[in-house]
């Protein structure tokens, strides 16, 4: 393979991709960010224009109803970033079905592409989620409470997920699942009556995305619908997807915070002149705008090794801890800069803030 | 197109380096940080061989920059391959690539504004640049060291602090204002050659941190240079061009001293990890970061960081490599690696315990050299102050 040229700058096609998602945002998203969270909803039809940029199904080949072009985290990355610069919630919503789609289509079985890839490769937006999380103290996707085990020919699965994003529509969740001492992927009917659905949840942030938890009680699956078939998945490949995921995520709140609050400091006029002509201000402003950059430039390296066919545990893992970090630190100084005016809901920086604390805690949200 | 897995061709630079300074730098590195002002006579062999970039070949008259002309994959512009060679050179020694015999700061300045004559006489000798006066640090625009145009000479007065490679070089590249009222439009730079009869080189620092590179006190007394030793052209530009093109010349050199940043933290990162790793953690990169040791998660963290830092720094130099603007980039990159260089040093110490205390180990040296990162060449606050300014589209009126 010819070797790609080391570069910083985004091509003709990622730039437009960029563009395009930047001003659908701006369109879509505009000013009803404050109304999704405080109505704790997304409308529908915000969820279907994103749908319609036809990014999540475009990788998937035309034999299973996509477009069957090129598959890049790199641009992935990119879209998340724009999106969640517009909203967190529809970031995360308007992409789930890759959360479930990307992982069959590059670790499933045969048979599990053809059976699952069509049924949400739509015109229409369809949900389908991913069950990762789990309600407790020292979670860790590595070494998961949730088991499933063998019996002839199915797996049961028990066990508590939370924060599973839009489970009440989805039609089919991926879960994670310990099958003897190896993190796995099932495929799951949300019909199965071996799941039950909670109360939707309420959590600190990204109100408008609706999550549940969700039990499972001896919820028996087909050997056919663990991930992979017999084998099992790579595990370790899906989590340095998501990570990556994240970051881009992390990325563009923290994004829309620097913006947000270095705007806002060239208005504001205290003692006489704008707080930003204030270093106190102006450097936190600073700061501010390095360390978005830099987290962006993590989780382009991430990506860019993943796009390389390379293993990216080391990067899609210090990418994730950085913006994690990074997302709480830039987020709290978007506040700050407000002060009491960023605590009250009328600006979005409060929002931002508690949307941010995500990055860090939550896993599998986003994919690239 | 995006793509920051580094080129082959930018791994063969980083591991051809990194022996050069596993061999040449690191053995020696005590050796001078113990006998501050000896000048480390190993480093004459680097007289034949290029790091610090440099050899730039004067741009002819009236010829523009190619805005199209990309490095091709195979190819590595002269920017990024410095920084990656500087990182390497730090993570042997940073006193000592400092140090490195003409490859002064001023070097940079000569090659990038001198006359063809200038090139003539002056491209081979050491370089050394003497802006900074007692009275005049981060405001370089106030110094007050003047030149004095008398028949075809240029009379210099005043005093030179903090110069590297003060004792080292064989011409000091000296700014002076010959214009006081003309404010930063009258600040030239003189090239003064160190045996002009007025120009003595006072005395030399002793320092917290790269001690094997000489920091000196120069006094310019009626010293007197050819009217040719004006570093580039003599008029004193209507604004504050020619003041700004000296400044551009930062936009260049700032990713460098950000690279230094690197390669010492680097140094210190390496040194905690084998550490880290003989007694017997594993770093596996896959935990939930709440269910490993706060040591682990420190380091981690110490790592992320470090990669943002170069990563900072490779797109400052890549821009300059592909004649884009980067005067928000490179000071971004300063910033960040000033700073975090600092605090990736100390930390490390921290976790490293007692071996982090102890002369035994470079650990405590990397901690004290690391710190003049965040100080010269526009110390972190100038730097937040350059971002700032950029970020909020302010004037230095609007944001002092
Ligand atoms: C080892 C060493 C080598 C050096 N080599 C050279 C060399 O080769 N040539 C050369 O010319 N100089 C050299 N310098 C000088 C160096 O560039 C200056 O020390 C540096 O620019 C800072 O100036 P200062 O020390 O006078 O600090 P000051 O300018 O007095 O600053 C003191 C503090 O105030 C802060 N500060 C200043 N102005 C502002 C502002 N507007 N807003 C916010 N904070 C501000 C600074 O950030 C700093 O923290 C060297 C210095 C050292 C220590």
């Amino acid at each position: 393979m010819e070797e790609r040229e080391f570069s910083f700058g985004l091509s003709e096609e990622q730039r437009t991709m960029k563009e395009t998602v930047a001003r659908l945002i701006k369109d879509v998203v505009a000013d009803n960010a404050h109304d999704m969270d405080e109505k704790k909803a997304i409308p529908a039809d915000f969820i279907q224009k994103v749908w319609e940029l036809g990014a999540t199904i475009s990788v998937i080949p035309e034999d299973f109803g996509g477009y069957g072009m090129d598959y890049s985290p790199i641009m992935n990355a990119i879209i998340l970033e724009e999106l969640a610069y517009g909203d967190m919630a529809l970031a995360v919503a308007s992409t789930l079905p890759s959360m479930f789609l990307y992982p069959i289509l590059e670790m499933g079985t045969d048979d599990q592409k053809k059976k699952y890839l069509p049924l949400y490769c739509d015109a229409t937006f369809k949900p389908c989620t991913i069950a990762i999380n789990e309600p407790r103290f020292r979670f860790d996707p590595v070494s998961m409470e949730t088991k499933a085990e063998k019996k002839g020919g199915s797996y049961v699965i028990n066990g508590k997920k939370c924060f599973v994003p839009m489970a009440k529509d989805a039609g089919h969740m991926l879960v994670a699942a310990d099958v003897s001492g190896k993190p796995s992927l099932f495929i799951v009917a949300k019909d199965n009556p071996g799941v039950k659905l909670g109360e939707r949840e309420k959590n600190l942030g990204i109100y408008a995305l609706e999550s549940y938890p969700v039990t499972f009680e001896n919820c028996e699956v087909p050997a056919a619908d663990m991930l992979g078939g017999d084998n099992g998945c790579n595990f370790e490949a899906f989590l340095q997807k998501t990570r990556t995921g994240l970051c881009a995520i992390g990325t563009g709140v923290s994004r829309a915070s620097f913006e947000y609050a270095r705007d806002y400091s060239k208005e504001r006029v205290q003692f006489g002149e704008p707080i930003a002509s204030r270093q106190s201000v102006a450097f936190m402003i600073a700061e501010m705008a390095y360390e978005v950059d830099g987290m962006r430039l993590l989780t382009w390296k991430a990506a860019s090794m993943l796009e390389a066919g390379m293993d990216a545990k080391r990067e899609s893992y210090l990418a994730k801890l950085f913006a994690g970090d990074m997302t709480m630190k830039i987020t709290d100084y978007g506040v700050q800069v407000l002060g009491g005016h960023g605590y009250v809901r009328d600006h979005p920086v409060e929002r931002f803030y508690r949307n941010g604390r995500g990055i860090a805690i939550l896993e599998g949200m986003a994919t690239v | 197109m995006i793509n920051l897995v580094p080129s082959q061709k930018m791994n063969e630079v980083k591991a051809s380096i990194n022996n050069l300074a596993k061999g040449m730098l690191r053995p020696i590195a005590r050796k001078y940080d113990e006998n501050e002002h000896e000048y480390p006579k190993e480093l004459d062999m680097f007289r034949s061989i290029k790091i610090m970039g440099g050899g730039k070949k004067k741009k002819k008259e009236g010829e523009e920059p190619k805005k199209d002309e990309k490095p091709a994959a195979k190819k590595l512009g002269t920017n990024l391959s410095t920084v990656i060679s500087i990182e390497e050179m730090c993570w042997g020694d940073a006193g000592l690539l400092l140090s490195l015999p003409n490859a002064g700061l001023g070097n940079a300045a000569i090659a990038a504004v001198a006359t063809e004559e200038q090139h003539e006489r002056f491209g081979n000798k050491w370089a050394a640049m003497a802006i900074t006066e007692p009275g005049s640090g981060s405001d370089s625009g106030s110094i007050t060291a003047t030149a004095v145009l008398d028949g075809d000479e240029w009379v210099l007065n005043g005093e030179k602090i903090f110069v590297t490679c003060a004792d080292r070089c064989d011409v000091v590249v000296v700014w002076a204002t010959i214009d006081k009222k003309a404010g930063k439009a009258g600040i030239k730079s003189f090239i003064v050659e160190k045996d002009r009869e007025g120009f003595k080189l006072e005395k030399l620092e002793h320092k917290l941190g790269i001690r094997a590179s000489d920091t000196g006190t120069f006094v310019l007394s009626d010293c007197r240079i050819p009217k040719n030793n004006l570093l580039g052209s003599a008029e004193v530009k209507s604004a504050t061009e020619g003041f700004k093109g000296v400044m551009k010349t930062f936009d260049n050199t700032r990713p460098l001293v950000a690279s230094m940043a690197l390669g010492i933290a680097r140094a210190a990162i390496d040194f905690t990890r084998e550490k880290i790793e003989e007694s017997g953690i594993k770093l596996d990169y896959t935990k939930n970061p709440n269910n490993i040791s706060s040591l682990e998660k420190e380091f981690y963290l110490l790592e992320a960081n470090l990669d943002a830092m170069r990563l900072l720094t490779w797109r400052a130099a890549w821009m300059a490599d592909n004649q884009e603007f980067n005067n928000l980039e490179a000071s971004m990159s300063k910033a960040k690696a000033g700073r975090y260089g600092t605090l990736i040093t100390q930390k490390c110490c921290e976790l490293l315990g007692p071996l982090g205390f102890t002369q035994e180990y470079l650990a405590e040296k990397w901690m004290r050299d690391s710190k003049i990162m965040d100080i010269f060449e526009g110390t972190g606050q100038i730097q937040h102050l350059i971002v700032a300014r950029n970020v909020l589209e302010f004037s230095s009126k609007q944001l002092r």
